[in-house]
């Protein structure tokens, strides 16, 4: 035990002697939890339109301010003539083309009224099917309303969504608990493998060896710090949430820090056997990035799961993260208990137990 | 009772023989050299007594406890200096003795009059960071970590491998110092001329101990055919000899009546002769290679050495 304590010493200080290290356990959480929230989005903006006016009448200048009054759209006034714009589209300048024809206005009641023609650039699939269904919701709108005014109910709204739980559809919401996911595989995974290993790239593991020290007590000092950094860097990231982007978990936190030091024992039984089975630090850091994009691609964090091919979803049983995943969104978004969520849990706790077991084994292979 | 006593051991990686059937025994108070090149094994011989290998055949004691079933209570006794410098390089002086120190239970102050002499030295740079050290000052900041729980027996792989030459020679008075104070030392090296510092020295080459002996032994085994155990043995005496066409004078010397044997040492050829060769045949077989001089010289353990592993 005291010597435990000495160990875990003499890691504190390395840890803060190393000139970047400290920094980056308390600078990484922070521009992670500031920046990727905006740009990991699907939410589709600015999205470049042209509107190729023939029609020039009440309604078609209603419908230009209504989309100029949209926020996803940026108005491009260049083009007068459809030719014009479908250069620019081509330049990929705009996305999206609106050509309301001649005598649009007055041939709206009739049998066969004119039609409004969207002509979108799908090469970006998501920005141009995005874009150009939300064109077609705020021409809806604004037909619409011209209809009622007109006296004709022609639109009506049959059918009401509602958006349980995340109720402006915000993807950050989503991303979030999933971000302080990745800081935890980085920080506790990655860190600490290369920490180990370093020690035998440096040969210092050998000093080590011929002391009284035991493997094991050897071990458990390298990682006790960095499973207290993994909580430090994942509180720091609740923090964050809360007062930037105003987001406190619905359940309890209680649940959040078990499923966490379930996820940091799990990842650092797997950074130990990465440590065990490489020689050397780019060893180490090739395997372990294999992993973490595996991870990250395939645990939900940044697709849903049930949208994957049947054979991935099976696959996706064998990630840890998907767990810790799961556990996390329903415990910040849906407030869900420790009942509902139990399954989730011990198949953490099976995963803690089976890589911690590697690690002893392939400890003990090591001449 | 002998501070490490080995027997017969072997130790193999894959198809590599490390080791082959080394045997010796070092007493108490000694201090015992391994002389030998890159690759005799010394390294992986010394990481088996240290208990960070397991050997394939054959068993050894340190301090009386055995280094498979025992090894315990070797790691407690004994002090380790491994061929690279193996401390915390970004912890500093102090930190670093204050914290092999604690891993071993010990106070400074308890070892400070076996550790000063050496400690006081580098005293001075305490708060830099051991990475920052000159090689000279590495090494005795290694020694010292080595000897801070007061070790009944220390290994040194190599330590002065990558030395300056004076800084080689302070280290070695060192050494005699600690064996003074009744502690056992292993030394490894692969300089030839260190060897004389040693008590003994253990010839090894390929896995194999070529001869153990005093240095001085040694050196003397090189004329007489007594001691040598070789089926054909030869009296000898040896010659240096220099021309101004030096590998001429090689490749000619050796087709002379009576050499057994030329090779370069430095900046002349050794000749190694047996009782037919006649220094005045010599000089007229040679008569063409212009400046030719030839003198007798004592021969050193290197001669020893390359003798040895000619047989």
């Amino acid at each position: 035990m005291r010597q435990l304590l000495i160990l875990i010493q003499k890691e504190f200080i390395q840890i803060f002697r190393n000139p970047l290290l400290p920094k980056l356990i308390l600078i990484f959480p922070v521009m992670v939890m500031l920046v990727m929230p905006w740009v990991t989005t699907m939410d589709v903006r600015n999205v470049g339109v042209a509107i190729i006016d023939d029609d020039c009448s009440t309604l078609s200048y209603r419908i230009k301010s209504d989309i100029r009054a949209a926020e996803y759209f940026t108005i491009n006034d260049e083009p007068n003539t459809h030719e014009e714009a479908l250069r620019l589209l081509e330049d990929s300048k705009i996305d999206i083309i609106l050509l309301i024809p001649d005598d649009f206005e007055r041939n709206i009641t009739s049998v066969s009224p004119k039609k409004l023609d969207i002509s979108a650039n799908a090469v970006n699939a998501t920005k141009g099917s995005l874009g150009s269904q939300y064109l077609v919701q705020t021409i809806a709108s604004t037909m619409s309303k011209y209809m009622s005014e007109q006296g004709r109910s022609h639109l009506s709204d049959f059918v009401v969504i509602q958006n349980r739980y995340n109720p402006t559809l915000n993807y950050r919401n989503l991303m979030i608990p999933a971000l302080m996911i990745m800081l935890v595989i980085l920080i506790c995974g990655f860190l600490s493998s290369v920490n180990i290993v370093s020690e035998k790239e440096n040969g210092t593991i050998e000093q080590i060896n011929v002391t009284p020290i035991g493997k094991f007590t050897f071990v458990l000092a390298k990682l006790i710090p960095f499973w207290l950094i993994g909580l430090f860097v994942v509180t720091v990231a609740m923090i964050v949430a809360w007062l930037v982007y105003d987001l406190v978990p619905v359940g309890s936190l209680g649940n959040i820090y078990f499923a966490t030091i379930l996820f940091i024992l799990c990842f650092s039984g797997f950074g130990v056997t990465i440590a065990n089975i490489s020689d050397n630090i780019q060893q180490t850091m090739f395997m372990m990035f294999f992993f973490i994009v595996i991870f990250i691609l395939l645990s939900g964090l940044l697709t849903p799961i049930s949208s994957m091919p049947d054979w991935a979803q099976k696959f996706t049983m064998l990630l840890p993260p998907r767990y810790y995943i799961d556990i996390m969104r329903s415990v910040y978004l849906k407030g869900a208990v420790f009942m509902e969520l139990w399954h989730n849990f011990a198949a953490l706790g099976v995963f803690v137990i089976i890589f911690n077991l590697l690690a002893t084994i392939t400890y003990k292979k090591q001449v | 009772m002998s501070a490490i006593k080995v027997e017969n051991i072997s130790k193999s990686f894959g198809k590599t023989k490390a080791l082959d059937g080394v045997s010796f025994e070092v007493a108490r108070g000694e201090l015992f050299g391994l002389i030998g090149p890159d690759g005799a094994g010394k390294s992986t011989l010394f990481r088996l007594l240290t208990t960070l290998l397991n050997p394939d055949f054959g068993r050894a004691e340190v301090d009386g406890f055995d280094i498979v079933k025992e090894y315990r209570d070797i790691r407690k006794r004994v002090g380790y200096m491994p061929g690279r410098f193996s401390l915390y390089q970004d912890l500093t002086v102090e930190e670093n003795l204050n914290f092999f120190a604690a891993l071993f239970g010990v106070k400074v102050e308890d070892t400070y009059d076996l550790v000063a002499p050496i400690y006081r030295q580098i005293e001075p740079f305490k708060t830099r960071k051991a990475g920052k050290l000159s090689g000279g000052m590495k090494q005795k900041l290694a020694l010292s970590c080595a000897l801070i729980h007061r070790p009944s027996v220390l290994f040194l792989d190599e330590p002065t491998t990558g030395v300056d030459a004076v800084s080689r020679s302070e280290f070695w008075d060192m050494l005699s110092d600690l064996k003074q104070k009744g502690i056992t030392i292993l030394v490894s090296t692969p300089y030839m001329d260190e060897a004389s510092r040693c008590d003994r020295i253990a010839l090894c080459n390929e896995g194999r101990i070529l001869s153990i002996n005093t240095p001085k032994d040694i050196v003397s085994g090189f004329n007489s055919h007594s001691q040598n155990s070789s089926p054909n043995p030869v009296p000898t005496t040896l010659y240096a000899i220099s021309a101004e066409n030096m590998y001429q004078l090689l490749l000619s010397s050796r087709k002379c009546k009576g050499v057994v044997e030329c090779y370069p040492f430095g900046e002349m050829h050794h000749l190694v002769v047996d009782e037919t060769f006649d220094i005045e045949c010599f000089k007229k077989e040679l008569t063409d290679m212009k400046g030719l001089r030839i003198e007798p010289i004592n021969p050193t353990i290197e001669d020893m050495f390359i003798k040895l592993m000619k047989q």
